[in-house]
């Protein structure tokens, strides 16, 4: 962007709405929004204590694990589906329904069946990560090249060489794709579980902080799982990118 | 087949390695791409199927790869009826079929890989074919790095490598640039001579028909037939470059050319 002769960087917009941020903080107009400035002193202040990370902790396990059960799940199933047409006329309506349910809805059923505990809350992972995942992976294994494909079959490769040598890695960057939506999908995941549950990990001070109504600390805690969902985004995009060059190869 | 016949037989003519019998194939929806075709493929020849496009020489080709399954008919490999893939058949495809994400070496060796050959022992293999076809110095580069000729070259030494004794190739050379084709061919016949092993290519070009064939199969249009085989005959042990302006070479073309007109004619 161009102010007159002076090159004005892109994120020179954010300092922008910082500021606006700050005066409207400092009038004291309303309660819900504290000045920036003392949202940052909070983060530097909550983010050492104990609390926070045990909060950390359990997120970020429940995070992992969720993800990790999604991959592992929905990559093979969505690998299957793209090579079988009978798996895929039994599972592709499903998977199109959960991916554009609101799977909020769901979560309370998951409550009652895994109680009120940390299996909730990676079950809520699951949910709402598996179902990209598997459509991307499909997605992927029906962009293959046929050609491929048959190279596999002429030189002798049985079903399990087929998967583990071709098919993955022809579909990378098909999976990967899905794998960075589906990991941006369980930070929905693991924040509406934890604020639905609302006993563990970071729904607990979500809900110490708004029903004290500690506005600071809310807005402190908000900003940095937008920072950690951002630059979740950030290093999957660019891993992403590093197969590009063969997505584009493969045609 | 008593042995005295069997003598006289590979004396006067090699005996046939690969053949189809009756051959039909009907795709679903009813296009009819084969209809009830039966040759002979002798062996350690340079056999070419030659036709129209879309006469179905291709499909024929992957019937007897096992790639795709013959709606009537069979086809048998060195006596053994074909129902898939096997060892004994290698494939070089019109679109190289690289794996993009592997290196050369490990491109080439992904046969020996695949039947779970040592690491070092297929390595070894691969980079001998490698080299025989003139990649050598190139073994750790990626297939995005290499041009159209060098990633069929790549293609050719991988059908090399798994020492089939048929290697089907389906227009190896129509992905590739003009002048490179032209040293391609010269390259293959020097492969046909040292290898020793059956070669079934297909092609549309008939002056590279010509160029690289011990036998020539004509098919009709679909649904396709045999209309006429031509067994060029003109000396290869000179140089290369002499088969071109070769009496004989040049008349075969036109052979063709006039055996194959009459089916343009009636497409138009």
């Amino acid at each position: 962007m161009m102010l007159g002769k002076i090159r004005v960087p892109m994120f020179f917009s954010l300092f922008l709405w910082a500021a606006l941020w700050e005066i409207v903080g400092q009038s004291g107009a309303s309660f819900i929004i504290p000045p920036l400035s003392v949202i940052f002193t909070r983060i530097a202040e909550i983010v050492p204590t104990a609390s926070f990370a045990e909060a950390l902790w359990i997120t970020g396990k429940a995070f992992l694990l969720g993800n990790l059960i999604a991959i592992v799940a929905g990559v093979p199933l969505g690998v299957i589906m793209g090579r079988s047409v009978i798996a895929d006329r039994i599972f592709l309506p499903w998977v199109n329904l959960f991916l554009s349910a609101p799977l909020t809805a769901l979560v309370p059923v998951i409550m009652v069946i895994f109680g009120l505990g940390e299996t909730t809350i990676v079950m809520t992972v699951v949910l709402f990560a598996v179902w990209i995942i598997v459509l991307d992976a499909r997605a992927g294994v029906r962009n293959i090249s046929p050609s491929l494909v048959e190279m596999a079959r002429v030189f002798g490769a049985n079903p399990w060489q087929a998967f583990g040598k071709i098919y993955i890695y022809a579909a990378l960057p098909e999976i990967l794709s899905g794998i960075r939506l589906g990991m941006i999908r369980a930070v929905k995941g693991v924040v509406i579980g934890q604020l639905l549950v609302s006993i563990i990990g970071f729904g607990r001070l979500f809900e110490l902080y708004s029903s004290r109504f500690l506005m600071e600390h809310f807005w402190a805690l908000l900003f940095v799982l937008f920072a950690f969902a951002f630059t979740l985004n950030e290093v999957l995009a660019w891993l992403e990118r590093k197969v590009d060059y063969y997505a584009a190869a493969r045609h | 087949m008593t042995a005295a016949q069997a003598t006289a037989s590979t004396v006067t003519e090699p005996r046939a390695i690969v053949e189809v019998e009756g051959v039909s194939k009907v795709y679903p929806g009813g296009t009819e791409a084969l209809n009830h075709i039966s040759l002979d493929f002798p062996e350690g020849q340079l056999t070419t199927l030659l036709g129209p496009s879309g006469c179905g020489k291709t499909t024929l080709l992957k019937i007897i790869a096992g790639l795709i399954p013959a709606t009537a008919g069979q086809v048998q490999v060195d006596g053994k009826v074909v129902t898939g893939p096997g060892p004994e058949r290698a494939f070089v495809f019109q679109d190289f079929a690289l794996m993009p994400w592997a290196s050369v070496l490990r491109n080439v060796a992904f046969g020996l890989e695949l039947r779970g050959v040592a690491r070092s022992e297929r390595e070894a293999v691969a980079e001998k074919y490698i080299e025989q076809v003139g990649l050598k110095g190139f073994e750790k580069a990626y297939p995005h790095e290499l041009s159209g000729g060098m990633r069929q070259r790549v293609g050719l030494a991988r059908a090399l490598t798994v020492n089939a004794k048929v290697l089907l190739m389906d227009e190896p050379f129509s992905a590739v640039d003009e002048q490179t084709r032209r040293k391609f061919q010269e390259d293959l016949l020097e492969l046909v001579a040292r290898e020793r092993k059956t070669f079934i290519f297909v092609t549309h070009s008939i002056e590279e028909a010509v160029y690289v064939s011990d036998r020539i199969v004509l098919l009709s249009r679909r649904p396709s037939r045999v209309s006429q085989i031509v067994e060029p005959n003109i000396p290869r042990h000179d140089d290369p470059e002499d088969i071109r302006r070769d009496p004989v070479y040049l008349d075969t073309v036109e052979e063709i050319w006039q055996g194959l007109k009459k089916y343009l004619d009636e497409g138009v």
